[in-house]
């Protein structure tokens, strides 16, 4: 199955592009899409304590299981105000 | 300008607007008081002078913890009205941030609301800030985006209510 990955701030820094789409094991969890990622990208693995994530603009959890053509959103710590 | 009373936007914020929004279109004395902050874009951070803050958001996750925000607010203070706004893009030293009015009938409720909505914004909601300065760019970060955290809302609350 395929799924959309949107990156913020530092992480669309080293993911190079805010928005990627992915295929993943129809039996996925966020957790799975982000080690998909850190594997793509090393540099955002030591990052994921620090990692909030959203599915289809819903916070969520790294166990949050994902369906096809869901919208996983990986959150650095935030800083707006 | 937005018309809702808990947005983004691109444009210049304005104060008077947010406080419209926080009191309905016809305020009929219910308000005594209404509390307003505006967060505004520092020149100097960590010894460096600011050129500009980039601001960017997840704009349909951050309106959802406005509202999220917003609930905290009306289930602590239910006479409070709140309004909150905050800018994504380019910001000048200077330029305004964020705004947010909570109308209360009394002055008590107003500030602490006020200050809670604050604390919150800057805990959970997904909106970043790149600082430019001279020679260089930095994103700043703060609070993991983590709205379950019990203890990150009591934090909140504390700088509240003391």
């Amino acid at each position: 199955m395929r799924v959309t990955i949107r990156l913020f701030a530092r992480l669309r820094d080293l993911g190079g592009s805010g928005t990627l789409t992915r295929d993943v094991a129809d039996d996925a969890s966020v957790d799975t899409v982000w080690q998909a990622l850190a594997q793509e990208f090393p540099a955002v693995a030591p990052l994921r304590a620090s990692i909030a994530v959203a599915v289809n603009a819903e916070y969520a959890t790294f166990t949050t299981r994902v369906m096809d053509g869901d919208e996983v959103a990986f959150l650095p710590p935030v800083s707006g105000g | 300008m937005p018309t809702t009373p808990l947005s983004l936007t691109v444009s210049p914020i304005e104060t008077a607007e947010v406080v419209r929004l926080a009191e309905g279109e016809s305020p009929d004395g219910q308000f005594g008081a209404v509390a307003t902050f505006i967060g505004t874009v520092r020149r100097e951070h960590l010894g460096r002078q600011v050129a500009y803050l980039e601001y960017e958001a997840y704009e349909p996750l951050a309106e959802k913890a406005l509202g999220l925000i917003a609930g905290e607010v009306a289930g602590q203070w239910p006479a409070v009205r709140l309004a909150i706004q905050h800018r994504t893009g380019r910001l000048a030293p200077g330029e305004a941030s964020i705004v947010i009015a909570a109308a209360s009938p009394h002055r008590a409720e107003a500030f602490q609301a006020c200050r809670y909505a604050i604390e919150r914004v800057k805990q959970i909601v997904p909106i970043w800030k790149r600082e430019v300065f001279a020679g260089g760019e930095a994103w700043v970060e703060g609070a993991p985006a983590d709205p379950s955290d019990e203890g990150a809302r009591q934090a909140a609350y504390r700088s509240a209510c003391g």
